[in-house]
C-alpha cells in the first residue's frame, strides 16, 4: 500500500517490466558494492542523473506532445549555476544552494518566457525557437569564459563531505572505503529516486491527466475548458527545473562542467534516444532506456572487443567487430530496438496502450 | 446582401435571452461562411438549426463556441460580451458544445475522457501533487454519466477501440459531463443505427425538460426537428433566412427551395 502511494498508483504493470525496474534500482542502489570500482561508480551515478534528465524531458515529449531541443540548456544552466557558485565562492554548502536556486530559478524562468512567447503557435514553430534559444545559449556559454571557464569548461572543488579526502567511518564494508565518493553516489542515487517519484506523482495528477488530454487532442482540451497555453507552459516550466537539477547532480559528481558534459547536441539527441528506446509517456521508459543507453555506451567497445578476440582467425568478423566501429554498432542497435519496439520497451512490454 | 438581414429580427418575446449573435460574420478570403446573422435564444428552449451542407452551420456554432474568431459581430452570454474569449473561456462561462466529427481523447479510456470533463469543471486541473486516482467523486460523476449514455460497461475501453456509434455517445457524454447552460449539438445522431440513436434522443429529451437549459441543435433528420425542436432558424449560404415556429418554417417558400429542394428529402 505504501508502495503504491510512492509510486502515485502507477505500477509497471508487467511482470517482466516489473522485474527489469526492480533489478535495476536494486542494482544502482547497491552499485558500490556490487560494482566496486571507479569507472562502474561512474557509470551508476550517470545512470541515475540520465533517469532524471530523461524523465523530465517525457513530461514534454512523451506526456504533453511538446517538442523541446533546449533541455540541455536547462541542464547546463543548473550545472553550470552550481560550477559558477562553486568555483568562486569556494566548496561550501552554501555556494551549492546559491548555485542550485540561481540556476533553476533561471532555468524555469527562461522556460516561462519561451512558453509564453512560442506555445500559442504551431508545435514545429517551438521546436525551432528551442533549437534557436538553445544554440545561443552554448555560444553565449563559450564567449562568456571569465565567467564560465569558457569551451574549457569549469573545475572546482565541492563540499568536502563529497570528496574522496572525507571518511564517513574508518574501514571498509564488503571491501569498499565509506569515503566522500560513497557519499556523494548516494546524494545522487537518493535525488534522483525523489525527483523521479516527484515526477511519476505529477504524471498521476489531475494536472498530468490534462497534460495528456492535450497531447491527444488540444483542440478537444480546449472546447471542454482548459486553456492548453497554460498547462503547457507550466510542464514545459517544471520538466526545465527538474532538468536543471539534474545539471546539478552531474556538476556535483564531476567536479566539472563544460559544455560537452551539459550543453552538447549530443546530449540531447542522446535524450531523445533514451525516451524512444525507453518508451514515450511511460516514465519508466526513462529508467530503462537511460540505463540500457549508457551501458551501450560505455561498455560496448569492451564488449566488441571481446568478440573480435574471440573470432580472431575467422575472416570479416573481427573487423567488423573491431572497438573503433562500436559508433556504428550503436546505430545499428538503436536502429533494431526502434523498429522492433515502435512504442519503446515499456510500451512492448506492457503489450497494449492502457 | 444585407437586405436578408430584416428577416433576421432579434426575438425579445421572453425576459431576457441567453445566448445573443448580433450581426455574426466570418469571412474566409472571399467566401463568406456566416453573414449577418442575428439571433437569440431563450433559456429553456431547443432551437433547431436547419439548412444544406455548406449553409454555415457547423461554422456558426464555431463562432459562437469560439472555436473560430468572428469577423465582425458580436456574441453575448447572459448580457456578457464574449466575442473576445477563447474557447475554454466561453466553457468556463456556460457554453458546451459536441462535435460533429467525433472528436475525442483517443488513446485514453472511455471513463478518463469524461473524467476529464468533469474535472473541467472543477478547480483541479491545477492539481499537480495529489493523485487523480484519489479524487473519487470526479471518477463517480464520470460512472454517472456513463451510466446516463449506455457506456458504464465500456469504461475501461480504450476510446479509439470503441465502435462510432459509441463513439458519438461518448461525444454526447462529454458534454453532459461539463453540466453547462447553454448545449449545443452538431448531429448528434450522424452515422448511428436506428436502434442506437434513440439513446441519445432521449438524452436531448431529458435535458430539454430542465428549464434552466438552452439548447441549439443543428440536425438534417426531419422527424427528429418535429419532436424536439421548439423552433427552427434556417440558414442558407451563410445567411439566415427564416425564423419560426417548426410547423410553419418547414411551410415556408424559401426553405421549401432552399433545404427541402436540395436533397434533404433523403433525409426524412
Amino acid at each position: 500500500m505504501m508502495f503504491q502511494r510512492l509510486l502515485s498508483g502507477d505500477t509497471p504493470r508487467s511482470r517482466v517490466l516489473t522485474g527489469l525496474i526492480v533489478g535495476i534500482v536494486l542494482a544502482l542502489a547497491f552499485a558500490p558494492f556490487l560494482f566496486p570500482g571507479t569507472r562502474s561508480l561512474d557509470t551508476a551515478a550517470r545512470i541515475c542523473i540520465f533517469i532524471v534528465l530523461v524523465a523530465s524531458y517525457d513530461l514534454l515529449l512523451g506526456y504533453t506532445g511538446i517538442v523541446s531541443f533546449a533541455h540541455t540548456m536547462f541542464f547546463g544552466l543548473g550545472a553550470y549555476g552550481v560550477a559558477i557558485a562553486l568555483s568562486n565562492l569556494g566548496g561550501g554548502w552554501g555556494a551549492v544552494l546559491l548555485g542550485t536556486v540561481g540556476g533553476v530559478t533561471l532555468a524555469v524562468g527562461l522556460a516561462l518566457v519561451i512558453a509564453l512567447f512560442s506555445l500559442r503557435v504551431r508545435a514545429i514553430f517551438f521546436a525551432m525557437v528551442t533549437l534557436a534559444v538553445a544554440s545561443a545559449f552554448a555560444i553565449l556559454v563559450s564567449q562568456l569564459f571569465h565567467i564560465t571557464g569558457g569551451e574549457d569548461g569549469l573545475s572546482y572543488q565541492v563540499p568536502y563531505e563529497l570528496s574522496p579526502a572525507f571518511k564517513l567511518v574508518k574501514g571498509k564494508i564488503l571491501d569498499v572505503r565509506l569515503d566522500g565518493r560513497l557519499v556523494s553516489y548516494y546524494l545522487m542515487f537518493l535525488s534522483a529516486a525523489g525527483l523521479f517519484l516527484l515526477l511519476l506523482r505529477v504524471v498521476n495528477s489531475p494536472f498530468g491527466r490534462v497534460l495528456q488530454a492535450i497531447r491527444e487532442n488540444g483542440f478537444r482540451a480546449e472546447a471542454i475548458g482548459y486553456t492548453t497555453v497554460h498547462y503547457r507552459a507550466i510542464a514545459t516550466c517544471l520538466s526545465a527545473g527538474v532538468a536543471a537539477l539534474a545539471g546539478v547532480l552531474m556538476a556535483l559528481w564531476l567536479r566539472y562542467t563544460g559544455p560537452e558534459t551539459t550543453l552538447s547536441l549530443d546530449i540531447m539527441v542522446d535524450i531523445l534516444l533514451m525516451v524512444v528506446i525507453g518508451g514515450m509517456g511511460t516514465l519508466y521508459g526513462s529508467i530503462l532506456g537511460a540505463t540500457l543507453f549508457i551501458l551501450a555506451q560505455n561498455y560496448l567497445k569492451e564488449v566488441m572487443d571481446l568478440i573480435a578476440q574471440a573470432t580472431v582467425g575467422l575472416p570479416v568478423i573481427p573487423d567488423l567487430f573491431a572497438p573503433e566501429r562500436w559508433l556504428l554498432w550503436l546505430g545499428v542497435l538503436f536502429i533494431l530496438s526502434v523498429y522492433f519496439f515502435p512504442t519503446g520497451v515499456v510500451g512492448r512490454l506492457r503489450g497494449s496502450p492502457r | 446582401m444585407s437586405d436578408h438581414e430584416t428577416q433576421a429580427v432579434p426575438s425579445n418575446r421572453e425576459e431576457h435571452p441567453v445566448l445573443v449573435t448580433e450581426g455574426l460574420t466570418i469571412r474566409f478570403g472571399g467566401h463568406v461562411a456566416v453573414n449577418e446573422v442575428s439571433c437569440a435564444f431563450d433559456r429553456g428552449t431547443l432551437t433547431a438549426i436547419v439548412g444544406p451542407n455548406g449553409a454555415g452551420k457547423t461554422t456558426y456554432f464555431n463562432l459562437i463556441s469560439g472555436q473560430l474568431p468572428a469577423t465582425s459581430g458580436r456574441v453575448r452570454l447572459h448580457g456578457e460580451d464574449i466575442t473576445d474569449l477563447s474557447a475554454p473561456k466561453r466553457t468556463e462561462r456556460g457554453i458546451g458544445r459536441a462535435f460533429q466529427l467525433t472528436n475525442l481523447f483517443p488513446n485514453l479510456s472511455v471513463l478518463e475522457n469524461v473524467r476529464l470533463a468533469v474535472q473541467a469543471r472543477t478547480a483541479h486541473g491545477f492539481s499537480l501533487f495529489s493523485m487523480a486516482s484519489n479524487h473519487v467523486e470526479m471518477i463517480e460523476a464520470a460512472e454517472h454519466v456513463l451510466g446516463r449514455v449506455g457506456l458504464l460497461d465500456r469504461a475501461e475501453d480504450v476510446t479509439a477501440t470503441l465502435p462510432h456509434g459509441d463513439q458519438r455517445k461518448l461525444e454526447v457524454a462529454l458534454l453532459l459531463a461539463l453540466e453547462r447552460d447553454v448545449l449545443m449539438f452538431d448531429e448528434p445522431t450522424a452515422g448511428m443505427s436506428v436502434d442506437e440513436a434513440p439513446v441519445i434522443l432521449d438524452l436531448i429529451h431529458e435535458i430539454k425538460s430542465d428549464p434552466s437549459k438552452t439548447i441549439l441543435l443543428v440536425e438534417h433528420k426531419m422527424d427528429v426537428i418535429r419532436s424536439l425542436a421548439d423552433r427552427i432558424i434556417v440558414l442558407h449560404n451563410g445567411f439566415l433566412v427564416a425564423d419560426g415556429d417548426p410547423a410553419e418554417v418547414m411551410r415556408s417558400p424559401i426553405v421549401q427551395e432552399a433545404y427541402l429542394g436540395t436533397g434533404a428529402a433523403d433525409h426524412v
